[in-house]
């Protein structure tokens, strides 16, 4: 059966000029799919602390390398990038927020949250 | 066409469609009970990193011993793989048109994410 292998996939991004909303949405998937890599790190990181103090300072010398600090910075502001527009896929699901102002508002203050939080981040912890 | 030969491709096809539809439904339904446990257990995470990145390893390991900390960051594991993994399945879904790389790659996707969940609980209960 040729249909089996030949279905259709989802409409391809770069047809459309993506309004505002639209690039929060993909953001939101690519986030999902960077942090699910970033799983492995942390792994990583669980292995280190299990394996001893030398492992543990091996980690840390590789850890504090500046292109690692700022990938990790990156990943904490994906994090909360990904949490924040998760919160509004459950305001969605309860039917709120479909109108086109809401959605660019929301969208503005999701990105603006997300990196409030980065920065509380940064200060606090 | 005789019916004898559409009616096995016709139930095929329906038990196809129940089953997916089943799961997909209490995929959505997981996806958004493991984010609700993430958001607050994330904070836990967080801390837990800015330990690994720079507190010396004894501060680290006192911080991983401690019972409650011990709990959120287990239970923020099988939280995260569980929802990456789901997450992961609809992505794939969505952009490999072809039907059995497909359910390869779930199956791969599923299978290395629950061995990462148990290699990662396992180093954490090592830390004594």
């Amino acid at each position: 059966m040729t249909v089996k292998h030949s279905r259709p996939t989802s409409p391809h991004l770069q047809v459309y000029k993506l309004p505002l909303t639209g690039i929060i949405s993909i953001s939101h998937r690519i986030t999902g799919v960077l942090l699910s890599a970033g799983l492995l790190l942390v792994v990583m990181l669980f292995y280190a602390v299990s394996q001893g103090a030398d492992a543990y300072a091996a980690m840390q010398s590789m850890v504090n390398f500046w292109v690692v600090k700022l990938m990790y910075w990156g990943f904490i502001y994906a994090l909360f990038f990904h949490l924040c527009h998760g919160v509004r896929h459950v305001f969605w699901d309860l039917g709120e927020g479909f109108e086109p102002e809401k959605l660019d508002k929301y969208a503005k203050i999701e990105l603006a949250t997300a990196f409030a939080l980065t920065l509380a981040t940064w200060i606090f912890i | 066409m005789d019916f004898h030969l559409i009616k096995p491709m016709i139930n095929k096809i329906a038990v196809f469609g129940n089953s997916t539809t089943k799961s997909a439904t209490q995929h959505w339904l997981m996806q958004r009970i493991t984010a609700v446990i993430l958001i607050p257990l994330s904070f836990q995470l967080i801390v837990f990193l800015d330990l690994c990145m720079n507190a010396p390893y004894q501060q680290t390991v006192d911080w991983l011993q401690s019972p409650l900390n011990r709990l959120c960051i287990g239970v923020w594991l099988l939280a995260v793989f569980y929802h990456a993994a789901i997450g992961l399945q609809v992505v794939i879904e969505d952009y490999v048109a072809d039907q059995g790389l497909q359910a390869k790659l779930i199956k791969a996707i599923n299978l290395s994410f629950l061995f990462l969940m148990v290699a990662a609980l396992f180093f954490m209960f090592r830390v004594i």
